[in-house]
């Protein structure tokens, strides 16, 4: 499991593996925000989590095809799905998920700050925001990995999972942001959507992986 | 003993498609009938129930809107039940049944929204409001159109049917959410007050058309999924033996 984490962290890194463009896509979409919105700076801070919250889940969005496509197409995928009997297929997507999320997209989490400068967002918003990402994220990619999966035997899949995969990520969104603004705004609690965040992250770690692993399964035979 | 036996043979008997077509054939002129009564008598009822003292004439949405919010959840949770029939018992026709269900859940989903939008305007004075039930209707809503999106994208059916079982029940999680969404959250969209605790907060006249129109609709959804079986039972023959024809057809030349 280790080697296969450490196998799946290198191919992402190196190029061509997405893991860059993701990081691009997510400040292109930040950059454009102004220019849409005007570079009203009360504004911009407003909205800002919101905004960074947004661009992350398409950034996430935009490389989750690849979680299975390219092991598919050199075939290492229906290794990894006989030796199902060695290992948990489940846990095998699940160690899966985590290195694609190390290397796509927690330099995404990473580059939150900086981008939430450039919202003129306060020091409080941005560090509530880089931590509910941190939290946050985990869950997308989980979910993801079920449209992935799902999708995995069609040529042109990576639309479909978007579209699959998005309608499911809104609650991961809703209580982002609600505990983002929970930490500026005074009435509004950071504490208890944060906490269901975490809780939505840990539910799907164990839902995602097995859904994802029993599609995998059904594409091969 | 033998009570369970007999009805596990029935469910293993409609698993020839077949039987299920001649079954269907038999049942659908009934149900058609009984619908189209049943829709009458409640189309009656709701034109001849009084106007309400607050919201006028405009009360009568309910009729419909309602209904039809009901059964966009009821027929996720027929495709959830037959995505089940797919991954445990492998019945043959649960693949069917889930494949014709999404288009008229996803239809009935898009009247909710249009009907309550329309009740929504008089009332709320606004087409759409983002409250905890719209937009988890609408989340409903796009989540059959995914469903639909990936069953139209493989052309297989063997192939298709365990991934969207798959998929149907991980979006199942939405039904609780849309079911509780106005005891959870204090939306614009007022709680449920048909079916409850201590009773129902409806006055008669108004609770007897619209459970009518319910039973109604919830017929129509029954005869329209069974004639949509039926249509895709039929489809798959009709490729089958495009295939066969072909296959014997390259066979003559060769």
């Amino acid at each position: 499991m280790g080697a296969l984490f450490i196998r799946d962290a290198r191919l992402g890194l190196r190029a061509g593996g997405g893991a860059l463009v993701g990081i691009l896509f997510f400040l292109a979409v930040i950059a454009v925000v102004p220019f849409g919105v005007g570079p009203d700076l009360k504004l911009l801070a407003r909205i800002g989590a919101a905004m960074l919250w947004i661009g992350a889940l398409l950034a996430t969005l935009l490389g989750l095809d690849r979680l299975f496509q390219a092991d598919r197409d050199d075939g290492s995928l229906d290794i990894l799905i006989m030796a199902s009997d060695r290992h948990m297929l489940t846990l095998t997507v699940l160690v899966k998920c985590l290195a694609h999320w190390t290397v796509s997209v927690l330099p995404l989490v990473v580059a939150a700050p900086l981008l939430g400068l450039f919202m003129n967002m306060e020091p409080v918003a941005i560090a509530a925001t880089t931590l509910t990402l941190l939290v946050g994220t985990p869950a997308i990619t989980l979910i993801g990995a079920v449209g992935a999966a799902v999708a995995v035997s069609l040529p042109r899949g990576g639309l479909l999972v978007s579209v699959i995969v998005l309608p499911l990520t809104i609650p991961v969104l809703i209580f982002g942001v609600s505990a983002s603004y929970g930490a500026i705004e005074d009435p509004a609690p950071f504490l208890a959507p944060f906490l269901i965040l975490g809780a939505i992250t840990l539910f799907f770690s164990v839902l995602g992986p097995w859904a994802a692993a029993a599609a995998l399964k059904s594409s091969t035979d | 003993m033998s009570n369970v036996a007999s009805k596990s043979g029935r469910w293993i008997d409609l698993a020839n498609p077949t039987r299920f077509l001649n079954l269907a054939g038999s049942v659908l002129p009934w149900l058609g009938g009984i619908t189209l009564i049943t829709l009458a008598i409640g189309f009656w009822m709701s034109m001849t129930a009084p106007d309400d003292y607050q919201q006028g004439s405009t009360v009568k949405i309910m009729f419909i809107h309602v209904p039809f919010a009901w059964l966009s959840m009821m027929c996720y949770t027929v495709m959830s039940i037959a995505a089940l029939g797919t991954l445990v018992w492998r019945h043959p026709l649960a693949d069917v049944a889930a494949k014709a269900a999404a288009p008229i859940g996803a239809v009935f989903t898009a009247l909710a929204l249009i009907t309550g939008s329309l009740w929504g305007k008089p009332m709320w004075g606004t087409w759409w409001v983002w409250d905890a039930r719209l937009t988890s209707v609408f989340v409903l809503f796009l989540m059959y159109l995914g469903v639909i999106a990936l069953t139209r994208a493989m052309g297989d059916p063997a192939k298709s049917a365990k991934v969207t079982a798959i998929l149907t029940l991980v979006g199942f999680v939405n039904i609780p959410i849309i079911k509780f969404s106005v005891d959870w959250w204090n939306t614009l969209h007022q709680p449920a007050s048909v079916i409850r605790m201590g009773g129902s907060t409806l006055d008669s006249s108004y609770l007897w058309p619209l459970l009518i129109m319910a039973i109604g609709f919830t017929l129509l959804f029954f005869t329209l999924h069974i004639m949509a079986m039926r249509n895709e039972i039929w489809r798959r023959r009709v490729t089958a033996m495009r295939r066969i024809a072909a296959r014997s057809a390259e066979r003559k030349v060769g």
